[in-house]
């Protein structure tokens, strides 16, 4: 077989830009990245999820080339990526702190990528007069980094990763230095540039609101490993696991039973076609409304509980249910007067949504099961 | 906010100790630079006798020349080992950095004299290295420009000023950001290229201060070209210690020190110039 022919074998399947294979990443003893395999699509915004400490970032330095990898592959293409160095590698950096060279001034930075590749004179100029334009940062060109602020930085790190016409930008943690309304406009100035210059995005956050906000796909990582990769509105509304649900948005975790096509939950009861034995679901808040007479939900679930806290955010309001038996149900309902007591809720049925403990809880008791 | 007397009563000391110790020694050296020996005695009569004598007798010229020949190749040499070592230590040395710092810092806490002795026992006709070359039968007799030459005081100073240009340098590499070397390579710049462009850059205010330490210590250095030059390696500090001493001409020493003086505090303000022309902050 030649070579060529192995390299069309190896080469990412189907559309994938960039895809990782069964990565694995430890330091020393600790194993950072367990097994990690995903897919980018060219154009797509992936957005890498996690709590500190969750292997995110150390993937995307993976990805970058300033880390090598214990086991597995990355191909972007039909170029096996993790055996290049760094500078190689046809992706650029969004670094978190900017990164930016203190002795050179903003052109010189953002026209750094393209003087080491010895580009002509001429061409440096333009590209550098566009990518400047590109991020609202021309008046700067002849400006020390070290006077900007740190949106302006931020933008000068963006045009010079993005100067260098990369099929793949990583971004890490970019806009976790900017205080919340910079960081805000930042995330859909950011948006709008991925749409309009159509390359794929590998964003890093810890922020599951910005995640949402962003991304086409999310890849929520927990200790290493892939929780679940899905668009924010499955990620949202079919959570695949407890953690995920919690994660991303506030949830209602109902423990329970089913016996005979009915689910029992505390003080909750529904039927169902789903086979008997343990099970957890997750109720949204905005899932569970006031019950009134005209509101009619297929299979809703009707309960009374006592109002505990009314907690009041503007449109909405978080009402906490005391259902009896210790169980507590948060609910979303759009703002109304203060109410006490107790009342009757609903919900649909088709709301709860099934979840496992966790993709690792689940592997464990798949493991246990087979022992026995 | 301190009281006017506790400032008065905290300033004091420092104040009496540069005044007495700095400022008057000063100015004494520089009277003296315009008085004249006469009879062996020294006369206080003011006059320019010995700074024409200066630039008019070739062989002070001459030795300040060779001086500023060795200090530069102290300088040049102290970086040429210090730079090398300082980066490798800052960026690849790893867990065995700490160890490794200290190594080099060891040597500074043996006293100047004892390595001075040290390479003349090195370098002697019937010293260690000669005696090592015969055995080796690379040399037949014992090679004798080792010592007593201004390759012996070179050697001796490098020796002697490596850790001082290391420690500058060590200390502004140790201050690069490492993001901003990932930053280089990630926008495809090859080592080579990233010392080049990034880190070479941001260690010159080091490099500037340790060459500073390297040439001027060497150039008022006595005690090297005492112990391992010999007359065809003397430099200026020796010809205003004999002027001080057996030749009796305090003023004629006088006035070549304040000369070293000028040269010294002028190289200072401009490498300063130039390290905070380079420190980007």
């Amino acid at each position: 077989m030649s070579a060529g022919a192995i390299s069309t074998q190896n080469a990412t399947s189907g559309g994938a830009l960039l895809e990782v294979r069964r990565v694995v990443k430890s330091f020393g003893a600790t194993q950072v990245l367990k097994c990690i395999s995903l897919q980018i699509a060219s154009g797509e915004f992936l957005t890498l999820l996690g709590e500190s400490g969750s292997g995110k970032t150390t993937l995307l330095r993976l990805i970058a080339g300033f880390e090598q990898s214990t086991s597995g592959e990355i191909w972007m293409r039909d170029e096996r990526l993790d055996l290049l160095p760094a500078y190689k590698r046809r992706v650029n950096t969004v670094f978190q702190n900017y990164a930016l060279f203190s002795h050179l001034n903003v052109r010189e930075n953002v026209a750094y990528g393209l003087r080491v590749k010895a580009t002509p004179k001429a061409e440096i100029a333009g590209r550098v007069e566009d990518a400047l334009r590109m991020v609202k940062m021309s008046n700067f060109a002849g400006a020390r980094t070290t006077t900007l602020s740190g949106g302006q930085q931020q933008r000068i790190a963006l045009a010079r990763a993005l100067i260098n016409r990369p099929q793949l930008l990583l971004l890490d943690e970019p806009l976790s230095a900017l205080d919340a309304n910079l960081r805000k406009q930042m995330q859909s100035e950011l948006k709008a540039l991925q749409r309009e210059i159509g390359i794929a995005f590998l964003f890093v956050t810890h922020d599951q609101d910005e995640a949402m906000a962003l991304s086409d796909r999310i890849a929520l990582l927990r200790n290493g490993a892939l929780e679940q990769i899905a668009s924010p509105r499955e990620i949202y509304s079919r959570p695949a696991t407890a953690y995920t649900a919690e994660f991303i948005g506030q949830t209602n975790l109902l423990r329970g039973d089913i016996k005979n096509g009915v689910v029992q939950c505390g003080s909750l009861r529904w039927t169902t076609s789903q086979a008997s034995g343990p099970v957890l679901f997750s109720l949204r808040p905005e899932a569970i409304r006031l019950a009134d007479a005209s509101l009619q939900l297929p299979d809703s679930v009707r309960f009374r509980g006592v109002i505990r806290q009314q907690i009041y955010s503007g449109a909405s309001e978080l009402l906490e249910i005391d259902c009896g038996q210790n169980q507590i149900l948060r609910a979303r309902i759009p703002a109304s007067d203060p109410l006490t007591d107790d009342h009757e809720f609903v919900f649909s049925a088709a709301d709860a949504v099934p979840v496992t403990e966790s993709s690792a809880a689940r592997a464990q008791r798949v493991a246990n099961s087979t022992q026995q | 906010m301190y009281s006017r007397a506790y400032k008065a009563v905290v300033s004091l000391p420092p104040l009496l100790w540069v005044c007495l110790f700095l400022l008057l020694p000063y100015a004494l050296m520089f009277a003296h630079s315009f008085w004249l020996v006469r009879d062996g005695s020294l006369v206080h009569h003011w006059n320019l006798q010995n700074y024409r004598a200066l630039f008019t007798n070739p062989l002070y010229f001459q030795v300040f020349l060779r001086t500023a020949r060795i200090a530069a190749s102290v300088t040049l040499f102290s970086i040429l080992l210090g730079y090398p070592l300082a980066y490798f230590l800052s960026f690849h040395a790893g867990p065995r950095k700490e160890l490794l710092y200290q190594l080099v810092i060891v040597p500074l806490w043996v006293s100047y004299l004892v390595r001075g002795y040290a390479w003349k026992t090195i370098l002697g006709s019937d010293g260690v290295l000669n005696g090592f070359l015969q055995y080796l039968h690379i040399t037949r007799e014992p090679v004798s420009f080792f010592l007593y030459s201004p390759f012996a005081v070179v050697l001796m100073l490098t020796h002697i000023y490596t850790p001082f240009v290391f420690l500058p340098i060590y200390a502004a590499l140790e201050h690069i950001p490492r993001p901003l070397v990932e930053a280089s390579q990630d926008l495809g710049a090859d080592r080579r290229a990233t010392f080049l462009r990034v880190i070479l850059p941001l260690s010159i205010p080091g490099l500037l201060a340790g060459a500073t330490f390297a040439f001027l210590l060497s150039l008022g250095d006595f005690l090297a070209p005492l112990l391992v030059g010999g007359p065809s390696a003397t430099m200026i500090a020796n010809i205003v210690q004999s002027l001080f001493g057996a030749a009796y001409d305090w003023p004629l020493g006088a006035a070549i020190s304040v000369c070293i003086l000028i040269i010294t505090v002028s190289l200072l303000f401009t490498t300063e110039r130039l390290e905070k022309r380079w420190a980007f902050k």
